[in-house]
Order: structure tokens, then C-alpha cells, then sequence
């Protein structure tokens, strides 16, 4: 590379910057994978980066009520523990909420009650009065505390089962994987032909689709809507219905589609289809037996293309679907939780990495396809 | 559940549906002109000519529904009113003109314009120079390009939560204010800072593109000609040199593609915006503008001709791109 591989320092530089960069990268989708797993007190009091590290809450416990002392020694004395039974660790305490850190563990403070209290590092607090106290209710023990880091699945579970994020998860995949399967057939018999067959106005026809790549779909919208609420009223059925959605979709992944698959296409060896041609082979047949399985890895790159497409799609979902519980897509519900749920990041994290788990999986296990048909798509015509 | 068994039988009775017209036609156009028997040539012939058109039908069918039919119709449809019954000319491209919002969102699509395309391919072009020449250079490619396969609303998610802002005093739990008040700042609302919000949108979709310009760019990178790189080397030019001198001048040509492509993606990015600000504090953008208008005002007269206004935007890329293709297949 260059003779690069030869400068230690050089090798250093550009080490470093590589990790920079990636670090970059990928720290935004890190917070929100470490915060998914995070509990809601936890998201909203600290910083995912803190995750790991023990985390310092403020907390209350109350302590037992002055009925309950116990004579010692001329003393009345209540005795206990903030934790209770489990373990920890006070950093600091106090007895007034306005307050909550007055006191360092092993401090003293005088109560309004007439007590004496003594709060220890372990948690445990003691209570002296010089007479009998009476009283229910015990004072407040404002502390805080180091928590040691916890992760659970808890966010997944409550946002799977509550916020209906399950059913969009459903109805996401009811979108995408029609709208995959169709369009690839359509689009392959049409890239055959303007491969492998000759006709007038092919070179056009070649244009026609090249040109269509790059159509804003926003163009589309409204005049499709129409139309589909027109054939709604004819024929008595709902205007936004799955159906209609997977034709749109074919219909704005075919330009794509077609494009790959002919640049493919054309790239397969002549004498192969000539010999075919020659033993009397027809073109239905030609395309069955040799240009279909010898497509594959176009048409599984285009496959990934469109299966992202489809399923991180938002507008072409909020205009053909209707809001309703069953066709509400993944990133149509995502949306509306963040109008609806805003600062609960507990559930915007989790329903944010249920909405990218399965394109990321994709990614990373049919890259090799994805970059394939970026490259034959993008620097052969543009 | 119900609905996946419905979308599994749609699938299959659709794929048997493409099957079985191809199929169909096919075995229909052979019987109607056999191979053999006395017109056998005229036969094949006519044969020939017709069926590319039974290959190419169902692909034109719905091309020309889904994009050619709409394109036209919407030209129309801007020149009506609101409920696209009554004629009223130019008055929603006059409506456009005066319009603030319309003005900001043109404003802030040609700041997109400039910027995205442009960070997204340095980015790229620094990543596929840095990624080429390091032992780990895959898994970093991978890791770089990996926003791509998420959509905009989960990015919007992610970076807002980057972005998310608590009052002064308070801790910070999103990682931008954190840094900020670590080093001594004030927390920002970030995106409610008028301009720099729009920044803070566009770094987004910068984070989703370098992957995708990281990808191609390094492919033209390694279709250089070594010897042009030896030659340099011997003339004693430095890597930077060699870089920025000899490597970036003979990957021009896709640099360009790199950039036209973003810039048609920008113009039609409307998910970012929508899921963040929604076009408010001076955020609006031509793409959710036009889907306010429509979906929400429900005015498709000036939906339409929004609609429109992107599509001029579109057509000297689409011009450009044709032009090329043409080229290659001559």
C-alpha cells in the first residue's frame, strides 16, 4: 500500500484514526443497546457510559417507629438498618429531603423528636431517646448510596407485552417479505429482456428505467391514494389494505431492481445462452434453467436492498396503512412513541433496537450481497 | 398471527401468479405460433417480436402505475385546488413563493444539499483511504457501514437520545450535553438552537451515508492501477501526496457518483426530520412539507405542487444518470 506498511509512526496514525472513526460509528447504536437493558431509574438518573460502574442513588428508608424502643441501660434505643437485609453502602445521610446529604456515615444528629441519630457506612442506624418516646411513625432516613450495575431483559418484556410494539413487530415483516419476493420475479423476466432479447426500443426502454431510479417518490403519493380509494369505493373494500402497500412497494423497488438484475445480467457468458439457443431451448426455458440460478447473487442483493428498504420505510407506510393497532409498522409505532413517551428513554431505547435487531442482522449476515449490489448499482451507471 | 398466514398465502399464491403467467403466455405464444410446419419461419419470427413484450408486460404494467401515471398526474393535480376538483392555475406555485415555511424548507434542502453529500463522501473517502491499509480493515469497513441497514426513525431515536437535554444542574444522560458539561459548557436543547439544529439533523444522515461512500469508494481505490502508485513512490511522494495527488484524481469519476446519489437521497429524505423536530424551530424540510401539506392539511393542490418542486430538483441528476447509461451501452 503505498510503501506506508514500512513507517512505524505512520502505521500508528492511521491505526488510531481507523479506531477514532469506528468508535465514532458505532457508539450511538452502543448507548442505546446499554441502555435498553439499563432499568428506568437507572436511564434517567445517570448516563449509559456509567453503566458498569457502580451508579450513586438517592433513596429514602424510614425507620421503625418509637413505640417500638427498647429499654437499655436507662435509655430507650431503636436500632435497624436501611438496607434491611440485603447489603450496601451509604455515602452520605441525612433527615431533612432538603437536605438529603447532610451527614457522612458515623456523624450524629439531633432529631426533632428529642432522639439522638447515628447512621454507619453498612447502613446501620441507631436511634437513642434519654425518655420514652411514643410516636408510629419513625423518621426518615434520606441516604445515598452506591448501586452496583444491573442489566435485565425487563424493557424488552414490558415493551413486547404493553406498548404494542409486538404487534408492529408483525406487522413490519407482513409488509416486508411480500414486498421482497414479488417484486424480484417481475423484475427479473423484465431485466432478461432487456438483456438477452432483441426488440425496437430497447435502448429506451434502457432510459426509461435508469431515469425512474431517481423519481421522488413523494410524487407518487397522492396520486396513488386516490386511486386507491377509488377502486376501495368501487369494489367495497378498504382503500389502505396490505395488498396495496406490497404493489407499492414493488412498484418504487422495480426501477432498482431491474436496473441490478440487467447489469447482471448482461454480464453472463454469451456462449452459454447461445448453445441453449442452439439446441432448441426457449427463452422461457433459458431463463428457468440458466439465468435464474446463475443470477443468484444479484438477486440477493437486490433482495437485502429491498427487505431494508421495506422495513425501515415510514412514509410510504403512513400514507398506504392506517394507523390502526393491526398495520401500524414497526418505525410508524416508534414514531409515535417518541411523540408519546418522549422522555422514557427505557422504552424508546428497547423499542428503537427491536426496530433495527432484524435489518442488523440481515446486514451482518449477507454484507458480503449488500456490497455487491452497491457496487454494480452505483459505479457502473449511477 | 392471522396476518402472517395471510401474507405468507398472498406470497405464494403471488409468486405462483408471476409463474404461472409467464408460463402461461409463454406456452400460449408457442401454440399460436409453432416452431414447426409450414410457416415455421414467419412463425419464429413473429414469435420473436412478440415476446419480449410478454416478458417486459407486468414490470411496464406497474412502472407506468406507480411512477410514469403519477408523475403526470401530479403536474395536474398542482394546477387544482385542494380537493383536486376545481381549476386554479398557477395559484399554488404563487402560494409556494410567499410562503415562509415554503421558503425555509427550500432554505434548508439546499443547505442539506450542500452538506450532507459533501461530509458523507470526506468521510467516506478518509474511511476507505484508512481502512485499505490496516490488518483489521474489514471488520472496521463493517462497523462503519453498519447505520446503513438501520432506518432513519431508529437513528432519530439514537441520536436524539445522544442530543437529549436536562436542565442545567441536572445530571446529563445524553452523551453530547455530557461531554459538554465535563469540559465546563452549559447543556444545550440542541435541537432547538435555530440553524444549528439543522446541523445536528443532517450529522444523521452523514452517520448513515459514509458507509455507504466509505463501500464504493474503497472498491475504486483498489481498481487503481498499481504502477501510477509505484511510480509516485519512487519519486519520493509522501502518502498524503500520493493520496490526495494521485489516488483521488483517478477515483473522480466515482467520487461523482458517490455525491449524486447522496444528493437524490437528501432531497427525498423525509423520516429524519419528521421523527426530530417535525419542522419545527426552522428545521422544515421540501420532503415532510410536502407530506404535511397533503396528509395533514390534506390540501393536495399544494401537496402536489411541492411534490413537484422536488421533482425539478431530481431531474438534471436524472438527466446526468442516462446519459451515462447510455454511454456504457453503446
Amino acid at each position: 500500500m503505498g510503501g506506508v506498511g514500512k513507517n512505524p509512526a505512520l502505521v500508528w496514525v492511521v491505526n488510531l484514526s481507523a479506531i477514532l472513526l469506528v468508535v465514532l460509528w458505532t457508539i450511538p447504536t452502543f448507548g442505546i443497546l446499554v441502555s435498553s437493558f439499563r432499568d428506568r431509574d437507572a436511564i434517567s438518573t445517570s448516563g449509559w457510559w456509567t453503566a458498569l460502574s457502580a451508579s450513586e442513588q438517592s433513596l429514602v428508608a424510614r425507620a421503625a417507629a418509637p413505640d417500638d424502643a427498647e429499654q437499655r441501660g436507662g435509655q430507650w434505643v431503636i436500632e435497624g438498618n436501611v438496607f434491611g437485609d440485603a447489603e450496601g453502602s451509604l455515602n452520605a445521610w441525612g433527615v431533612r429531603a432538603q437536605e438529603p446529604t447532610a451527614f457522612t456515615p458515623g456523624e450524629t444528629t439531633e432529631l426533632r423528636s428529642g432522639g439522638v441519630m447515628q447512621v454507619e457506612a453498612d447502613g446501620a442506624y441507631s436511634i437513642t431517646y434519654a425518655e420514652e418516646p411514643e410516636g408510629r411513625r419513625g423518621d426518615r432516613i434520606f441516604y445515598t448510596s452506591a448501586v452496583p450495575p444491573s442489566f435485565s431483559t425487563e424493557n424488552y418484556d414490558r415493551v413486547m407485552t404493553s406498548e404494542g410494539v409486538a404487534q408492529s413487530f408483525l406487522n413490519s415483516l407482513t409488509v416486508s417479505i411480500p414486498a421482497t419476493v414479488i417484486p424480484i420475479l417481475i423484475a427479473a423476466y423484465a431485466a432478461y429482456a432487456l438483456a438477452w432479447m432483441q426488440f425496437p426500443g430497447r435502448p429506451l426502454l434502457i432510459a426509461a428505467v435508469v431515469g425512474l431510479l431517481v423519481v421522488p417518490l413523494q410524487m407518487s403519493l397522492i396520486p396513488l391514494l386516490e386511486i386507491y380509494n377509488g377502486v376501495g369505493q368501487i369494489f367495497g373494500v378498504p382503500a389502505k389494505t396490505y395488498a396495496g402497500i406490497w404493489l407499492a412497494h414493488t412498484g418504487f423497488g422495480l426501477p432498482l431492481a431491474i436496473y441490478l438484475l440487467r447489469n447482471y445480467m448482461v454480464g453472463l457468458p454469451r456462449e452459454v445462452i447461445e448453445s441453449a439457443k442452439v439446441d432448441g431451448a426457449s427463452d422461457f426455458e433459458i431463463f428457468m434453467k440458466i439465468i435464474l440460478p446463475l443470477s443468484f447473487p444479484a438477486l440477493a442483493s437486490f433482495a437485502i436492498f429491498q427487505f431494508l428498504w421495506t422495513w425501515n420505510d415510514l412514509l410510504v407506510a403512513k400514507v398506504f396503512l392506517t394507523s390502526s393497532d393491526n398495520q401500524m409498522v414497526l418505525t410508524g409505532r416508534l414514531v409515535e412513541l417518541l411523540g408519546s413517551r418522549g422522555g422514557d428513554w427505557e422504552i424508546l431505547t428497547t423499542s428503537a433496537f427491536i426496530t433495527i435487531i432484524i435489518p442488523l442482522i440481515v446486514f451482518f449476515s449477507m454484507q458480503r450481497y449488500l456490497v455487491r449490489g452497491l457496487l454494480a448499482g452505483s459505479v457502473k451507471g449511477g | 398471527m392471522d396476518v402472517i398466514v395471510y401474507a405468507i398465502v398472498t406470497m405464494v399464491i403471488g409468486v405462483a401468479a408471476c409463474a404461472g403467467y409467464f408460463y402461461g403466455t409463454n406456452a400460449l405464444l408457442d401454440r399460436i405460433y409453432p416452431d414447426s410446419g409450414e410457416n415455421a419461419a414467419s412463425n419464429i419470427s413473429k414469435a420473436n417480436a412478440i415476446r419480449p413484450w410478454l416478458f417486459l408486460a407486468p414490470a411496464m404494467l406497474i412502472l407506468g402505475l406507480y411512477l410514469v401515471y403519477p408523475l403526470f398526474n401530479s403536474l395536474i393535480l398542482s394546477f387544482y385546488d385542494e380537493r383536486g376538483e376545481n381549476w386554479v392555475g398557477l395559484d399554488n406555485y404563487i402560494w409556494m413563493i410567499g410562503d415562509e415555511k415554503f421558503l425555509e424548507s427550500l432554505f434548508n434542502n439546499a443547505m442539506w444539499l450542500i452538506i450532507v453529500p459533501a461530509a458523507a463522501t470526506f468521510f467516506g473517502l478518509i474511511a476507505a483511504g484508512l481502512t485499505d491499509r490496516i490488518w483489521w480493515g474489514n471488520i472496521a469497513k463493517s462497523l462503519i457501514f453498519m447505520p446503513m441497514a438501520i432506518s432513519f426513525v431508529g437513528a432519530s431515536v439514537i441520536w436524539r437520545f445522544i442530543y437529549d437535554y436536562s436542565g442545567e444542574g441536572d445530571d446529563q444522560i445524553g452523551l453530547l450535553n455530557a461531554m459538554v458539561t465535563s469540559l465546563g459548557g452549559t447543556p444545550q436543547a440542541w435541537i432547538t438552537i435555530p440553524f444549528w439544529n439543522d446541523i445536528f439533523l443532517m450529522i444523521i444522515l452523514i452517520w448513515i451515508q459514509t458507509g455507504f461512500a466509505m463501500v464504493i469508494l474503497s472498491a475504486a481505490l483498489r481498481g487503481i492501477p498499481e504502477e501510477t502508485v509505484e511510480a509516485a513512490v519512487l519519486d519520493g511522494a509522501s502518502p498524503l501526496q500520493i493520496f490526495f495527488k494521485i489516488k483521488i484524481p483517478q477515483i473522480a469519476g466515482t467520487i461523482a457518483v458517490v455525491w449524486t446519489t447522496i444528493t437524490i437521497l437528501v432531497l427525498k429524505v423525509f423520516d429524519i426530520v419528521f421523527a426530530m423536530t417535525n419542522g419545527e424551530w426552522g428545521t422544515q424540510v421540501l420532503a415532510n412539507y410536502m407530506y404535511r401539506q397533503s396528509f395533514i392539511q390534506l390540501d393536495f393542490g399544494r401537496g402536489s405542487a411541492i411534490a413537484i418542486v422536488i421533482m425539478i430538483l431530481v431531474v438534471p441528476i436524472m438527466w446526468w444518470n442516462i446519459r451515462n447509461a447510455m454511454k456504457e451501452n453503446t
